[in-house]
């Protein structure tokens, strides 16, 4: 980056402390930086605190201290604000199901542009764009719920690809995909240029898509270094409740 | 007691719709300033529980009247008096367009009922309950039971106070009949709608105390050092 | 989280009476009820004219007579009030097959079959022609406020969540050995209902927050709202049904 202007980091999460409203704190004071383009990967054990931090990213849960900035962006609670920010940050939760409602693939995808304005052939042309981008544009008119599984979740980052978000967020995307799906998917999103954030407990997923990794534990950052150094850290890995499968060895892709 | 077409003359009913829209336009602009993220999905499931529950009709053979559970007290409960009122007026309108269950001209009627007079007493009741009884799961329970019983059976006597005023039919003496009969079969509905609607209203308390608004909105009159309402760590 | 854009008495069909504007359906179809009401009990042949009416709505709608009246059976409850106003109807008597019945009463009971029934027939047929997200799409151009449709929208998406989370939880009561009697399962039911109401509760927010991730606050789009706004033909082509029954209506109150 020398020699460049210094952009804004795509996120920017600074001592995020949170605690739900039956008293459980389950983030304590979290910090966090993604520049632009990086591919970060978020690691923990269950219970972490993993899926609360992500819903701060677009002020879905409001932090009872410590600031989230996207793009330079700070998320407030001010309408403007949140519409931009829900703009910036696009969000492919854990389940496809509770993303997709919608009769039709593409009035699905459809969803998220139409509600920042688009219409008319610019957002037909964005629905196709991405679709095309994650390989499912012969099923655009099909129901979602008759898709596959695996299917499911590409239409889910396609959705959120649609409003062409700065940072792109996955809620443990590999799971419940079977060997073939997890590699389309780990093929389709090297291929996106967009910055990402994914969370999982896929190490051997972290390990090929992303150079860096975070781990959080107990609402806690507990370590934040180069995927490969991590996973060859096994006690580190230990105390954390992750394990790398039988026979896996990190090494350089 | 989706009261259909044709039960009560046209005057009332128009009188009565009349009503009902004041109320209801109320209704939406204090429920503006309720409804947040938090309550938005809240009240699409309160609405489609009662829709639910609302089908469990149990027609009265001898006495020609049908009774089913109401929810106006569920609803006063988790969204408040203004969204919950609005959540069963939604209720009966989709119920009466799209199911033919309570004429579209007797809508006025149905909502000053079921909506307005049963969230109403509910809420009055619940607002008083809580401030008195202890906050803990049993205070809430029965406050959820006592407000669903009285609410309705309060229900169910405007159905029968509209009778009284445009009834199609004169009964006479016979109106007597109605108004016990009414209130005696929703007596029963009542205790049925209140073990519903305490079991689910303390279940959610416990887990998720922020999603029952009277817990929220009902600070207790003396300020009680808090206890709450269950220990939710999960 | 399922389609729930049709319902259980949604016709799937091409009909011109599907093609029309739901805004247009829904007016026509209140201004019917409400000229059907306002006719006098007395005035018989007034009913068979509207009967035909809807007879005709539903020839076009491509709607059998068969399913009608089989679905018609939901006002079943008020036709017993119906049975029972003869018995306790006030003033003059007549003896029918040795039971003494109340003339007013009589005539009540017909005003509220009649009227009841017509009601749910045009009822019926709305629901028959128009999906619930057209219902919807059609109550928020009649200027409908935002925050009831919204709550209409999520009642329905919620419906189908309820069902499916039920069944859910039936299954696994009975996979560890509860009563399949319906009247045991009521125990299991009444002990299940709170949870089942969370379980939806968390699954419904689940949906909500992604849709409000991709930029929703609290009204669809308007994009896929099918076709556009109603032209002024298809007002027009709708209104002769209201027009009808509102002549009639008019007729049957100067003659009687
Ligand atoms: N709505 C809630 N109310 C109270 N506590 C909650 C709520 N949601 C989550 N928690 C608690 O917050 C902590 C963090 O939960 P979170 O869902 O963020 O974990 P996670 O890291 O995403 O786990 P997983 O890997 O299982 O998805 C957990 O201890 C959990 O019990
Ligand atoms: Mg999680």
């Amino acid at each position: 980056m020398i020699g460049y202007v210094q952009q804004p980091p795509s996120l920017d999460v600074r001592g995020v402390r949170y605690a739900y409203p039956d008293g459980h704190v389950a983030l304590h004071g979290v910090d966090l930086t993604v520049p632009r383009g990086d591919r970060v990967a978020l690691l923990g054990p269950n219970g972490a605190g993993k899926t609360t931090l992500v819903l701060h990213l677009n002020g879905i849960l409001t932090p009872t201290g410590g600031t989230v900035s996207v793009g330079g962006l700070t998320v407030s609670r001010e309408r403007d604000t949140l519409a931009e920010i829900r703009r910036r940050v696009g969000i492919v939760f854990q389940d496809p199901d509770d993303q997709l409602f919608l009769p039709t693939v593409a009035e699905d995808v459809a969803f998220g542009p139409a509600n920042l304005g688009l219409r008319g052939a610019e957002l037909a042309a964005r629905v196709d764009e991405a679709l095309a981008a994650v390989g499912m544009a012969e099923h655009r008119d099909r129901a979602p719920h008759h898709l596959s599984f695996g299917q499911r979740r590409r239409v889910a980052v396609a959705t959120v690809l649609a409003m062409r978000p700065e940072i792109l967020v996955l809620d443990e995307p590999s799971s419940n995909l079977d060997p073939a799906a997890r590699r389309e998917l780990a093929e389709i999103l090297r291929g996106l240029p967009v910055t990402l954030l994914m969370v999982t407990h896929d190490l051997p997923y972290a390990a090929e898509l992303c150079d860096r990794s975070v781990i959080l534990d107990a609402g806690r950052v507990v370590a934040d270094a180069p995927t490969l150094e991590l996973l060859s850290d096994e006690r580190l890995l230990a105390e954390h409740r992750l394990e790398l499968p039988y026979g896996f060895v990190p090494r350089p892709s | 007691m989706h009261i259909s077409n044709g039960i009560i003359d046209g005057p009332v009913a128009a009188v009565f719709a009349a009503l009902a829209l004041a109320a209801l336009t109320f209704c939406v602009l204090r429920g503006r300033r309720d409804l947040d993220d938090r309550l938005a999905p809240m009240a699409g499931l309160v609405a489609a529980f009662i829709f639910a529950v609302q089908m469990l009709n149990f027609p009265i053979f001898t006495a020609g009247v049908s009774g089913h559970l109401l929810g106006g007290a569920l609803a006063a409960l988790l969204v408040g008096p203004w969204v919950g009122a609005l959540c069963v007026a939604v209720v009966l309108v989709v119920q009466a367009l799209v199911f033919g269950d309570g004429g579209v001209a007797m809508l006025g009627l149905n909502i000053t009922n079921m909506a307005l007079l049963g969230t109403a007493a509910a809420y009055l009741l619940i607002a008083l309950l809580l401030r008195v009884l202890p906050r803990t799961p049993t205070g809430l329970g029965v406050t959820a039971f006592v407000s669903a019983l009285v609410s309705v059976v309060v229900a169910s006597q405007g159905f029968v106070l509209q009778y009284w005023l445009g009834g199609t039919t004169d009964l006479g003496g016979n109106l007597a009949g109605l108004a016990g009969t009414m209130a005696g079969v929703h007596l029963l509905i009542g205790i049925g709608e209140g073990l519903i609607t305490a079991t689910t209203v303390v279940t959610v308390a416990k887990v998720r105390p922020d999603l029952v608004y009277a817990l929220r909105a009902l600070k207790p009159a003396v300020p009680a050092p808090a206890v709450p309402v269950a220990g939710g760590a999960r | 989280m399922g389609a729930g854009h049709v319902h259980v008495l949604y016709r799937e069909s091409s009909s011109p009476v599907h093609r029309l504007p739901p805004e247009v359906k829904i007016a026509a179809m209140v201004l019917f009820t409400v000229a059907v009401v306002a006719t006098p009990r007395a005035a018989y042949w007034a009913f068979g004219g509207y009967a035909l009416l809807v007879a005709a709505v539903a020839a076009l709608a491509r709607v059998g007579p068969r399913w009608l009246l089989g679905r018609a059976l939901i006002e079943l409850p008020f036709v017993l009030f119906a049975f029972a106003l003869p018995f306790f109807g006030t003033g003059e008597r007549v003896d029918v097959a040795g039971l003494s019945l109340s003339v007013d009463g009589l005539h009540g009971a017909w005003n509220i079959l009649a009227k009841g029934t017509l009601g749910v027939l045009a009822s019926l047929l709305l629901a028959a022609t128009t999906t619930t997200r057209d219902l919807i799409v059609g109550l928020d151009r009649l200027r409908c406020p935002q925050i009831l449709t919204q709550i209409a929208t999520f009642m329905l998406r919620y419906l189908d969540v309820l069902v499916g989370e039920a069944r859910r939880m039936r299954v696994a009561r009975m996979s560890r050995g509860d009563d399949p009697r319906f009247l045991w399962q009521l125990r299991g039911f009444a002990a299940g209902v709170g949870a089942l109401f969370l379980r939806a509760f968390e699954r419904g927010e689940r949906v909500y927050l992604a849709m409000v991730s991709r930029g929703y606050t609290g009204r669809m789009p308007a994009v896929w709202q099918g076709a556009g706004a109603a032209t002024a033909g298809q007002w027009a082509a709708a209104a002769t049904v209201p027009a009808i029954a509102a002549t009639i209506a008019a007729v049957a109150l100067v003659l009687t």
